[in-house]
């Protein structure tokens, strides 16, 4: 567990991306293969299932420490993260035997199901074997919690450089639905077992923001346009007979859209469609909350499936006929897709659509009219380009509408966690009504600098009005103005209305409260 | 009326005419130690134990400093003050007042640990202690000095291997000299920034002597950094009189730094956990070998922490000050 958590602090303590690859490879050196597996995937979001729920931690810990619940809840309210609160409060021993990763992995597997006393004496036992440090990552393990500031990005640099394989490969051999169980080191990175596991995605290829006037990108024929969607971006997989359905975020998304099953007859055997699953009514994208919907139940009745249709919006084809097809030009790759398309005819697969203009400045205007047609705005794609791993600039570019903007007044503010623990950083601001009152309607955490934060933070404090737990309410003073991409009307929030990716644009410092917007502004955007 | 009163100006001894380290002129004042919180301008006369009196005039100036030693006593209108060891920093004095067989001791700020430069603290009897909170609560709880020192040194020499320069932040009063008088001086060359400078002479003359020492002055080639240990006030953090140092990684002496989201949010490349205000253990303990039944709470997490001593069966309050205390995100000393 120590060379563990030796590596867990060394990527803790710099952001410089060599430093982070220089510390992995250096684990990996030294790791038995059972850790190398398991740390891969902890650091790739498959660490293990919750063992001990929060409330139970913050008793028995509290109860460790000898201090009462509140006094424990007091200091995680301060220190903004339950399992530091933990490691913290216990003195730091110096176990007698040094166990490996794998070993803590399987301890808090085998606390599933223990009864409560049980788990609880399992807890304590494990918490007097380790350092304030330890502690800390065994208490993340523990409260499914885990997470590190590793990219997938860096991590596959690291396997690359430590196992001299190309990084596609390791980041395609990383892909899909593997779990340590099953799978050996030596199997998953060295030999690579993407053909025994048919379910697996390619790696996704992922555009950056245009940065660029759209004339340097050169001749309009050489880019086709298409509208960026505003669903769920996810590959369509057809193997050895069985569907598939693949989020970006790589996850299985099958079960929940199982009106999906009715393509495993018409497409062929090998192939991996890239697209934008969407509510869809008539071929008419809906908008983005009315799938929220549809992914928030865990049953899919009839009924839903009525009232929300859902379509995939291919836009790319990356296995054909059983090979990937991915090197081959974007122009040759949407030829065959619209040739699949074509002959499958049915609502549930369309085509996304090109968009054909002939010169740059016409594509401006439907840029700016997006939103009627449901998009978020443009992809712009390089007809030869290639279909790439990961985030790569050139080729692709992703060209959003400018988001709604809204001046707010910030009303309550809770501490962070992370690098924010015990900073005010997670706001709720509000517009007035006709009555005069302020109504909250979003939280926003991201926007601000640093240097905006901690000033923020200090106002916040002179200007606390009431204290609730961890929460905050202030002086309605400050407006921010807060940037959506969307807004719905929404039963459930006290003003009526939900945004979508609310933000925080910038700091009015030039407007009082009392010019924030009303509610009828936002109102009128539905 | 209370033998000690917090008044606009201060703590104030009513029967006596004095202040304990007042925030606005007095005629009156006596100053637990030298930290900018505690030790302000503006007062006719201060009273101070004598190690803190090169600080103070290199703080406040030319006033009229009156130094005594621990355990003397000064009676002002029937009122008996003692200083005693607070172990904070050099001259840091708790201070003892007596009337009619009633004892109240303030403490100003304190830590238990010996830290080797300045004299340890000692408990001191009382009915009343009023005692700060900087860091009261039970997830502090430092490490022995050596232990931090340790790592400092290991870090310093780290970085020495790769030919870089180790900045370390830290209070110029106090911290400073504790680090300087600890780390190993054979690894390398320390050089300190003016404020430490103007520091280390007071405790020199003080009595104390340090450890070897050099001010980076404008004709040192920059390769004399190289593998050198620097100290410095926070507030040189990413200033252009850091530039002559390069390549160097930076490191925080700090007791905030047992936080991950502190040094996370900092941006220096490691953090130290070092204080020189009492942990949560050394707290209960000050407090306890006190013998005190009633504790005023003053700076720091003074609510959670009277509420933790009011179950334990103290009468504990929570008291509004202006001392900060070590603080986690201003730049250098408290203001």
């Amino acid at each position: 567990m120590k060379a563990f958590v030796d590596l867990f602090q060394a990527l803790d303590r710099t952001t410089r991306t060599n430093e982070k690859i220089d510390a992995l490879c250096k684990y990996l050196q030294n790791a038995s293969d059972e850790d190398k597996l398991w740390t891969i995937a902890l650091f790739t979001d498959r660490q293990p299932k919750r063992a001990v729920k929060s409330t139970e931690l913050r008793a028995w810990a509290a109860d460790a420490a000898s201090i009462p619940l509140w006094l424990l809840e007091e200091s995680w309210h301060t220190v903004g993260d339950l399992s530091e609160t933990i490691a913290s409060i216990l003195p730091n021993y110096i176990s007698e035997k040094e166990q490996p990763l794998t070993y803590w992995i399987q301890y808090i597997r085998n606390m599933y199901g223990l009864k409560e006393e049980e788990k609880k004496s399992q807890l304590l036992q494990a918490w007097k074997s380790f350092s304030k440090e330890e502690r800390f990552v065994f208490n993340k393990l523990t409260s499914g919690n885990f997470r590190v500031g590793v990219s997938q990005k860096i991590l596959v640099k690291a396997l690359a450089k430590y196992s001299d394989i190309a990084e596609n490969t390791i980041t395609h051999r990383l892909m899909g639905n593997w779990h340590p169980d099953d799978v050996s080191y030596g199997e998953l990175i060295t030999v690579g077992n993407e053909t025994d596991d048919f379910s697996k995605p390619y790696p996704f290829y992922l555009a950056y923001s245009l940065e660029k006037q759209l004339p340097e990108l050169g001749d309009i024929n050489e880019w086709q346009a298409e509208y960026k969607w505003d669903g769920i971006r996810c590959q369509l997989i057809k193997r050895n007979g069985q569907l598939f359905i693949w989020s970006r975020g790589e996850e299985l998304i099958t079960s929940g859209f199982p009106e999906f099953e009715d393509l495993i007859g018409k497409l062929p055997d090998g192939t991996v469609l890239d697209g934008e699953l969407l509510a869809c009514n008539k071929g008419i994208p809906m908008p983005f909350q009315e799938l929220q919907k549809r992914i928030s139940r865990k049953k899919v009745t009839t009924k839903i499936k009525e009232q929300i249709p859902v379509s995939i919006f291919a836009y790319d084809l990356l296995e054909f006929d059983k090979i990937d097809i991915r090197a081959n030009p974007l122009r040759e790759r949407r030829f065959l897709l619209e040739e699949l398309v074509r002959k499958i005819d049915t609502p549930l697969l369309q085509l996304s659509a090109k968009i054909e203009v002939n010169q740059w400045e016409d594509l401006k205007d439907i840029q700016q009219a997006a939103r009627n047609k449901m998009a978020e705005g443009l992809m712009l794609k390089q007809i030869h380009s290639p279909y790439l791993s990961g985030r790569k600039k050139g080729d692709w570019w992703k060209w959003k509408v400018d988001p709604y903007t809204v001046d707010a007044v910030l009303l309550y503010a809770q501490s962070g966690s992370g690098r924010r623990a015990n900073l005010y950083t997670d706001y709720t601001f509000a517009v007035w009504n006709d009555s005069g009152q302020l109504v909250p309607f979003a939280k926003a955490y991201s926007g601000l600098t640093d240097s905006e934060i901690l000033q923020i933070d200090t106002w916040i404090r002179k200007n606390t009005i009431e204290k609730f737990g961890p929460v905050r309410s202030v002086n309605p003073t400050l407006v921010f103005e807060i940037g959506f991409e969307g807004i719905n009307a929404s039963p459930r929030h006290k003003s009526g209305i939900a945004v979508r990716f609310p933000r925080i644009l910038r700091w009015r410092k030039d407007k009082p409260a009392s010019e924030a917007d009303h509610i009828n502004i936002l109102k009128g955007l539905m | 009326m209370a033998l000690i009163e917090f008044t606009e100006k201060g703590m104030y001894v009513a029967q006596a005419g004095v202040y304990i380290d007042p925030w606005r002129g007095v005629d009156r004042a006596i100053i637990t130690h030298g930290h900018s919180d505690h030790a302000r301008s503006g007062s006719e006369h201060y009273l101070s134990h004598v190690q803190s009196l090169p600080i103070l005039r290199r703080r406040i100036g030319n006033q009229q400093f009156q130094g005594v030693v621990y355990g003397e006593s000064i009676n002002i209108n029937g009122v008996k003050f003692s200083l005693h060891p607070a172990g904070h920093v050099l001259g840091s004095s708790q201070v003892r007042v007596e009337y009619k067989g009633e004892i109240w001791v303030a403490s100003g700020d304190y830590k238990l640990e010996n830290d080797g430069v300045s004299p340890a603290f000692e408990p001191v009897n009382c009915h009343t202690f009023i005692t700060e909170s900087t860091f009261g609560l039970p997830v502090f709880n430092w490490q022995p000095q050596h232990t931090i020192m340790n790592e400092i040194n290991d870090w310093w020499k780290l970085n020495k291997e790769k030919g870089m320069c180790s900045i370390l932040l830290a209070y110029s009063l106090g911290k400073a000299q504790r680090i300087l008088q600890h780390i190993d001086p054979s690894i390398g060359n320390v050089y300190v920034h003016g404020s430490v400078a103007s520091m280390n002479e007071a405790y020199e003359e003080a009595g104390i002597t340090l450890n070897k020492y050099q001010k980076p002055t404008a004709d040192l080639p920059k390769s004399a950094y190289a593998g050198a240990l620097v100290i410095a006030p926070s507030s040189t953090e990413n200033s252009s009189w850091m530039k002559r140092f390069e390549p160097y990684s930076t490191g925080i002496a700090s007791g905030w730094m047992a936080m991950r989201g502190f040094r996370r949010r900092m941006s220096a490349d490691r953090g130290f956990v070092l204080s020189d205000h009492a942990d949560w253990a050394g707290l209960n303990k000050a407090i306890s070998a006190t013998g005190a039944s009633k504790i005023l709470v003053t700076h720091g997490y003074t609510q959670p922490f009277s509420r933790w001593l009011n179950e334990k069966g103290l009468e504990a309050h929570a008291v509004q000050t202006r001392f900060t205390g070590e603080s986690p995100e201003n730049k250098d000393e408290p203001a």
